[in-house]
C-alpha cells in the first residue's frame, strides 16, 4: 500500500515573472519499506520534489496524499505537527544543534513529541546504538567527523518513529569510508524495521545501493523507473 | 529542554554575550549610581529644608499663609489638638508664633522674624539646639531670646546683651519689649542666620499679647510617603476654617528645583538605556540572524514557531535578567556602602550648598523604586528587542531558511 501518492504536481517559481519550471505533471507513489533514489543532474527538481514531499514546499497544482492526508488540506501548525509526527528529515549538512550533544539532538525530537522520558531515553541509546555511536553519546556535534554527524543526523530523523526518512543529499559531504558506512546503517534499518527511505543524491555510491532509482531531468521523469530486485 | 537549550545558546558566543552582559552591567550600574546620588540629593534637599523649619505638613487659619498676617490667628483648642494627634501618621505637633518686628540694639535696628515655639517639640523636630553656639538652649519658662549669629553681630550684640524688639501684635496692639540674649544660634542658610529670633511659644504670646493662640502648627509625620493621605484627613476634618498645607505647597521653589533637575537625570537615563537596548538588540539580532538556517531545521523537523519563539525569548531574558542580576547586586553593594559614606563636599560647592541650608554632602539614596525602575526599563528594552526575532520567526519560511 502506498504512504506517499503525489498526483499531477507542478511546481512553478516566479510564476509572475520569469517563470521556472520545478516539476511538471509528476505522479508518483512510495510504498512502505522502499529505499529510494532520486537521481538527476543538479536543477532536475531532487531537492524540490523532496521539500513538497516532506511538506516545505507548496507545489504549484496537484496533490500529496501522506498516508491519506492531503497535505494542502493542514494549515502552517498542523504542517509541523504532522511532519514531527511523521517525516524524518536528514540535510546534506547534518543540520544538528551545536549545544547539543549526541544524545541530547537525538532526544529533542522526541521531546518535542512530548514522549515519556523513560521512552525517550530507551529508543535514543538504542538508536544510537544501531548507528554505532553508543559510546559518542555525551559527545558534541562538533567533536565528531562528518560521518558521525551524519549517523546522529539519521538517528535523529528516526527518533519520532516517523512513516518515512527524506534525506537530501546525505553523502554529499562525507568520504567513501562514511558514505558507504551511513548507506549501510541506512539499508540496515531499511531492511530490519522496514522503514522508508527516500533521498535525493548524485552519487553514484548511494545510486548503487538504492532498491529503486527515479530519474529526474527538467522536472520530469526523464526514464522508466528502475526497481531492482535485490539490494546489491 | 527549552530553558536548557537556551542557556547553552546564550552561552554559543561566550565572547559575544560577555561583552553584552558586560555592557548592560556597566550601563545599569552608572544609571542606578546616577540615579541613586540624584534622589539622594533631593531627599537631602528636602530634609534639610523642610525638617530646619517649614515641616512636612503645617496647619493654619484659612489665608494665614497668603498674607502672613498676626492677625489670621487660631486658638489651639482641644478639639483641634485632638482632631491632629488622632490622624493616621501623625507624630506630634508645634505651636508656633510667627511675628515680623523691628529688632534694635542701641544704635543699630533690623527688620527679623521672631518664632515662638515649644522648645521641647521644636528641638525634636528641627534640632535646634544643635545650632546653638553660645549659650543654652531655652525652656518653656525662659524669659530671654535666642538670636541667629548674623543678626546678632550686625546688631553688635552678644550673650547676655539686651535685644529690644518693636512690632504690631494681635489686632493692633502694640508690641515692645527687650529681652536678654540666652544663646546665639548659628544657622548654615545665610537668610535664617541674619534674621531668626527664637522664643519660648508663651512669652511669644505675651509679647503679641495673642494668649492661647498660634500662627501655625506644624506636624511632625511618621512617615513621609503617606504626607498625602494625612494631609487629606486633615482636610476632611477640620473644614475650611483651616488650611493644611504639606510641604511641597509650603516650598514651590525648591519643588520646581528638583523636577528641572530630575528632567535632566532622565533625559541621562535615557540615553544610556539607549545604550543598553543597542548592546542587547545587537546581540538578539546577530543571534537570530546567524541561525536562520537553523531556525528554519527546526520548523522542518517539527519545531512549531510558537516554540522557537519561546526560546529565543528565553535567551534574550536569561541575557536581560543575568546582567541585571549581576549589576543590581553590585549596584546594591555600592550604593549600600555610598549611602552610609556620603561624599563630603569641599570648596565653592560645599559653600553653595550652606548658603542654601543644605548639609555639604553627595547623599545616596536607597529607594526601592531606583532599583525597581531599573529592572523594568530592563524588562522593557527586552521585550522591544524581542520584537525584532520574533517578527523574524513568525514570518520564517522553512524552505528559504534552508537554502540559507
Amino acid at each position: 500500500m502506498s504512504i506517499i501518492k503525489l498526483i499531477n504536481i507542478d511546481k512553478t517559481y516566479n510564476p509572475d515573472t520569469i517563470p521556472v519550471h520545478a516539476l511538471s505533471d509528476l505522479n508518483l507513489e512510495f510504498k512502505q519499506g522502499e529505499f529510494t533514489a532520486i537521481v538527476g543532474p543538479s536543477g532536475c527538481g531532487k531537492t524540490t520534489l523532496l521539500n513538497i514531499i516532506g511538506g516545505l514546499d507548496q507545489p504549484t497544482s496537484g496533490k500529496v496524499i501522506i498516508d491519506g492526508t492531503d497535505l494542502s488540506t493542514l494549515d502552517r501548525g498542523q504542517l509541523i505537527d504532522f511532519r514531527l509526527q511523521n517525516i524524518g528529515f536528514v540535510f546534506q549538512d547534518y543540520s544538528l544543534l551545536p549545544v547539543l550533544t549526541a544524545r541530547e539532538n537525538t532526544e529533542f525530537i522526541m521531546q518535542l513529541q512530548k514522549q515519556p522520558k523513560k521512552k525517550i531515553k530507551e529508543r535514543v541509546v538504542t538508536l544510537l546504538r544501531e548507528v554505532g555511536l553508543e559510546d559518542k553519546l555525551n559527545v558534541y556535534p562538533t567533536k565528531l567527523s562528518g560521518g558521525q554527524q551524519q549517523r546522529v543526523a539519521v538517528a535523529r530523523a528516526l527518533a519520532s518513529k516517523p512513516k518515512f526518512v527524506l534525506a537530501d543529499e546525505p553523502t554529499a559531504n562525507l568520504d567513501s569510508h562514511s558514505t558507504s558506512d551511513l548507506l549501510d546503517i541506512m539499508l540496515k534499518l531499511n531492511r530490519e524495521e522496514n522503514i522508508t527511505f527516500i533521498f535525493s543524491t548524485h552519487d553514484q555510491r548511494v545510486i548503487d545501493k538504492a532498491r529503486r532509482i527515479i530519474m529526474l531531468e527538467d522536472g520530469k521523469i526523464a526514464k522508466p523507473e528502475l526497481v531492482k530486485q535485490e539490494v546489491i | 529542554m527549552l530553558i536548557q537549550l537556551a542557556w547553552r545558546n546564550v552561552w554559543r558566543n561566550k565572547r559575544r554575550t560577555v561583552i553584552t552582559l558586560s555592557s548592560i552591567f556597566f550601563a545599569v550600574l552608572l544609571a542606578l549610581f546616577m540615579r541613586s546620588m540624584q534622589l539622594g540629593s533631593y531627599e537631602n534637599m528636602i530634609r534639610n529644608s523642610v525638617e530646619f523649619y517649614s515641616g512636612y505638613i503645617q496647619i493654619h487659619k484659612t489665608g494665614y499663609w497668603e498674607d502672613k498676617s498676626i492677625n489670621k490667628m487660631m486658638v489651639e483648642s482641644d478639639s483641634l489638638k485632638a482632631t491632629i494627634l488622632n490622624a493616621p501618621n501623625v507624630e506630634f505637633y508645634i505651636p508656633r508664633l510667627e511675628s515680623f518686628v523691628l529688632a534694635a540694639s542701641d544704635e543699630i535696628s533690623k527688620g527679623i522674624v521672631v518664632v515662638g515655639t515649644a522648645p521641647k517639640k521644636e528641638n525634636r523636630m528641627t534640632k535646634l539646639a544643635d545650632r546653638v553656639q553660645e549659650g543654652s538652649y531655652f525652656k518653656s519658662d525662659t524669659r530671654g531670646v535666642m538670636v541667629a549669629e548674623g543678626l546678632a553681630n550686625y546688631l553688635e550684640l552678644g550673650l547676655g546683651d539686651t535685644l529690644v524688639m518693636i512690632g504690631q501684635g494681635y489686632h493692633g496692639v502694640n508690641a515692645v519689649d527687650q529681652y536678654p540674649i540666652t544663646a546665639i544660634l548659628k544657622f548654615p542658610n545665610p537668610q535664617a542666620n541674619d534674621n531668626m529670633v527664637y522664643m519660648p511659644i508663651e512669652l511669644a504670646r505675651e509679647f503679641n499679647s495673642a494668649l492661647g493662640l498660634s500662627t501655625a502648627l506644624v506636624l511632625s509625620v511618621d512617615d513621609i510617603d503617606q504626607i498625602k493621605n494625612t494631609k487629606q484627613h486633615l482636610i476632611s476634618k477640620l473644614g475650611s476654617e483651616y488650611e493644611v498645607m504639606d510641604w511641597t505647597e509650603m516650598q514651590p521653589e525648591l519643588v520646581q528645583l528638583i523636577q528641572s533637575d530630575n528632567a535632566g537625570g532622565i533625559i541621562m537615563l535615557g540615553i544610556l538605556y539607549l545604550v543598553i537596548a543597542f548592546g542587547i538588540f545587537g546581540t538578539i539580532m546577530m543571534m537570530s540572524m546567524e541561525r536562520n538556517r537553523e531556525f528554519g531545521v527546526l520548523v522542518a523537523v517539527g519545531m512549531r514557531r510558537r516554540k522557537l519563539s519561546l526560546l529565543v525569548t528565553l535567551e534574550t531574558f536569561i541575557i536581560g535578567v543575568l546582567g541585571l542580576k549581576v549589576s543590581l547586586v553590585a549596584g546594591i553593594l555600592l550604593l549600600l556602602y555610598m549611602h552610609y559614606h556620603p561624599i563630603p563636599l569641599t570648596g565653592n560647592a560645599a559653600e553653595a550648598m550652606l548658603k542654601m541650608g543644605i548639609e555639604p554632602i553627595m547623599p545616596f539614596s536607597l529607594d526601592p523604586m531606583i532599583f525597581i525602575s531599573q529592572m523594568l526599563a530592563i524588562l522593557v528594552i527586552v521585550l522591544v528587542c524581542l520584537a525584532y526575532p520574533l517578527t523574524k520567526i513568525m514570518n520564517l519560511k522553512a524552505i528559504a531558511a534552508l537554502k540559507h
